[in-house]
């Protein structure tokens, strides 16, 4: 799986085992919240950077009070028409004041590369989509360039009463 | 020019927004429903977050207190009105909708203002994209995920959100809405005296023209205008069918009456929504010509009916026939106008896209191993009181609806006091005498 990162191609220093049994000894790695509320001390005294990966059905909430100690919250998107995360996205941005970095994860399709990147301001979502092999990599940095939205920014409604548009 | 797209026309997102057939133009309304309306299109159009929600998500805005929009069965309804201080808002309703499982929806809110009109609506979206049903797509609208908790819940819910939603960047400016505003400018008017006397006297001495102008005719909000509905229900006829030469005509007629513009209604007809009302009469003519001044606006003749299994590969039974078959039991104009105000809506399977649950007639088709049979429900109503109808009985073959229907309304003119509705008399007396009237010989023996 590849991971796109503000467009481009990146590479991910996190290893995922939220669905391994054993976590490993060292290094960078992304749990699930199971994993993180059964191991929440030794995860924390390994020393290394910390990610935690939410199911569609794990609200932000549940972790809100542990944030600090993730660097990546990663959003896992079972169907690619299960749309919770975005939700998630934004209020671990706006109401949870999340910094790090947010990861789009599952079954993201191409076409929702720019809902998961938009970054007008108040619509910040993910800073990171990992991919499946579902579409070839070349497209993935041109989708993420994202889509314009007729009618704001100052142009005219798409529908009106008169007058071109 | 065209100024239709095919954007979130379909999907699990917000789709197009809608208001009345009469907005920006009815002498009845507070403002124009219209700017509200792409207000919202603009705020949801390919919006990141509320673009895969649980299910599809339908607005409605009404700017009249008469409620032509049907909001109550919409996913988010919004009415216009003025609370105590007399300030323009919004009531907002949520989760109605027809279909499979109808709801009328319920008022989340009594009285919202213009500028918070986005900031609720998006704390409506993300309570509804968290909490929604994602299990079973036939129980993911809105409607059945607020009937669930229950609308206090809710309410609960979406103002717990919206403490932190109000005063942030979805605040309405001003002067954003007089932007958009300006794109539904009024058309140039002359200005013009109402000519009620001038017409009054043409309808005295023209019965036909008469009939026509006091239901096809509405008040516009402008003097000396009006709008005028061109009814698709002439008997026998295909409800809401014209052919494209009577379309080419119509647009004609448009350009040279009406500032070229022609609305359609979900009702199934059309309006000409500035037409001089000294030119009225000469309208009329040319429509009368044309067969699309049938007289039977809002009466039991004007009919919305789905395309059925004639076209439609979800039917279970034919809805076109059936709506012949009462247009053709019911041509006495005089008797259309004596029973009144009256709805029927014809769905031919359970999803409901002509609307039978809020018909004050409703019928539905169902198919009961491999024949078609039409059930009836009496006293639905999608308006400011909106109600869904009761079911009369089991369900009728075809050649017995016409029959049916005649009865209902023969026990109708008999129990109404005054000039009661069909609905008010139904809802005064119950289903019971009509019940007696279509089935009676059968409960009876049963």
């Amino acid at each position: 799986m590849a991971l796109v990162k503000n467009g481009e191609l990146a590479a991910s220093s996190f290893i995922d085992v939220s669905g391994a049994e054993a976590i490993p000894a060292a290094g960078p790695v992304i749990v699930s919240l199971d994993q993180w509320k059964a191991h929440r001390d030794e995860l924390l005294k390994r020393g290394a950077e910390l990610g935690i990966r939410l199911h569609s059905d794990q609200p932000p909430e549940l972790v809100a009070a542990d944030l600090p100690h993730f660097a990546v919250v990663a959003l896992e998107f079972p169907k690619f028409r299960d749309g919770r995360a975005y939700s998630y996205a934004r209020l671990l941005r706006e109401r949870y004041g999340f910094k790090g970095e947010l990861r789009a994860v599952g079954d993201v399709l191409i076409e929702q590369c720019s809902s998961c990147c938009a970054r007008a301001s108040t619509r910040s979502t993910c800073s990171r989509v990992r991919i499946r092999s579902r579409h070839s990599r070349p497209q993935w940095p041109i989708s993420a360039s994202g889509i314009s939205r007729p009618g704001m920014a100052g142009r005219p409604p798409s529908i009106c009463g008169s007058g071109e548009r | 020019m065209s100024r239709s797209r095919a954007i979130q026309s379909s999907g699990n997102c917000v789709r197009n927004i809608t208001a009345d057939q009469y907005a920006g133009r009815a002498k009845d309304e507070l403002a124009d429903p219209r700017v509200y309306c792409e207000l919202l299109r603009q705020y949801s159009f390919l919006h990141p977050e509320f673009s895969y929600l649980p299910r599809k998500f339908k607005i409605a805005v009404t700017g009249s207190p008469n409620d032509r929009a049907a909001v109550a069965v919409h996913d988010i309804g919004l009415r216009m009105h003025k609370n105590e201080q007399g300030q323009l808002g919004f009531e907002v309703l949520v989760g109605g909708g027809l279909g499979r499982t109808p709801y009328i929806a319920h008022t989340i809110r009594k009285w919202l203002a213009p500028e918070d009109l986005l900031a609720y609506v998006e704390s409506i979206l993300r309570v509804y994209n968290m909490q929604g049903r994602r299990d079973n797509i036939h129980k993911a609208r809105i409607k059945i995920i607020v009937n669930q908790m229950g609308i206090d819940k809710y309410r609960e819910l979406v103002d717990k959100d919206f403490e932190f939603t109000k005063n942030g960047a979805l605040k309405v400016p001003d002067d954003e809405v007089e932007r958009i505003n300006a794109y539904f400018a009024p058309p140039q008017y002359e200005t013009l005296d109402d000519q009620t006397q001038a017409i009054a006297k043409i309808r005295s001495g023209d019965r036909a023209f008469d009939r026509w102008m006091r239901g096809n005719v509405i008040e516009h909000k402008v003097p000396g205008y009006a709008i005028v509905n061109l009814s698709l229900k002439a008997p026998g006829k295909t409800p809401g069918d014209i052919t494209a030469d009577k379309m080419d005509a119509v647009a004609d007629l448009a350009d040279q009456y009406s500032f070229g513009e022609i609305r359609v209604t979900h009702r199934q007809n059309l309006v000409l929504v500035d037409v001089k009302q000294a030119e009225l009469y000469e309208l009329w003519h040319k429509l009368v010509a044309l067969g699309l001044a049938t007289p039977n606006l809002g009466l039991l003749t004007d009919i919305i009916c789905c395309p059925g299994l004639d076209f439609c590969a979800l039917a279970n039974a034919r809805s076109i026939p059936i709506a012949q078959d009462i247009s053709h039991a019911f041509t006495d104009l005089d008797e259309l106008q004596k029973i009144g105000q009256f709805t029927i809506n014809i769905s031919g399977c359970m999803n409901a896209c002509g609307h039978h649950h809020v018909g004050h007639i409703g019928i539905l088709g169902v198919d009961k191993r491999g024949e078609e049979f039409f059930q009836l429900t009496l006293g639905g109503s999608s308006d400011q009181n909106a109600s869904l109808g009761d079911r009369l009985g089991p369900g009728l073959p075809q050649a017995e609806v016409p029959a049916a229907i005649r009865k209902i309304v023969d026990t109708y003119l008999v129990v109404r006091q005054q000039q009661e509705r069909f609905l008010d008399t139904y809802r005064r007396v119950g289903i019971e005498p009509f019940k007696a009237a279509v089935y009676g010989e059968e409960s009876q023996a049963a």
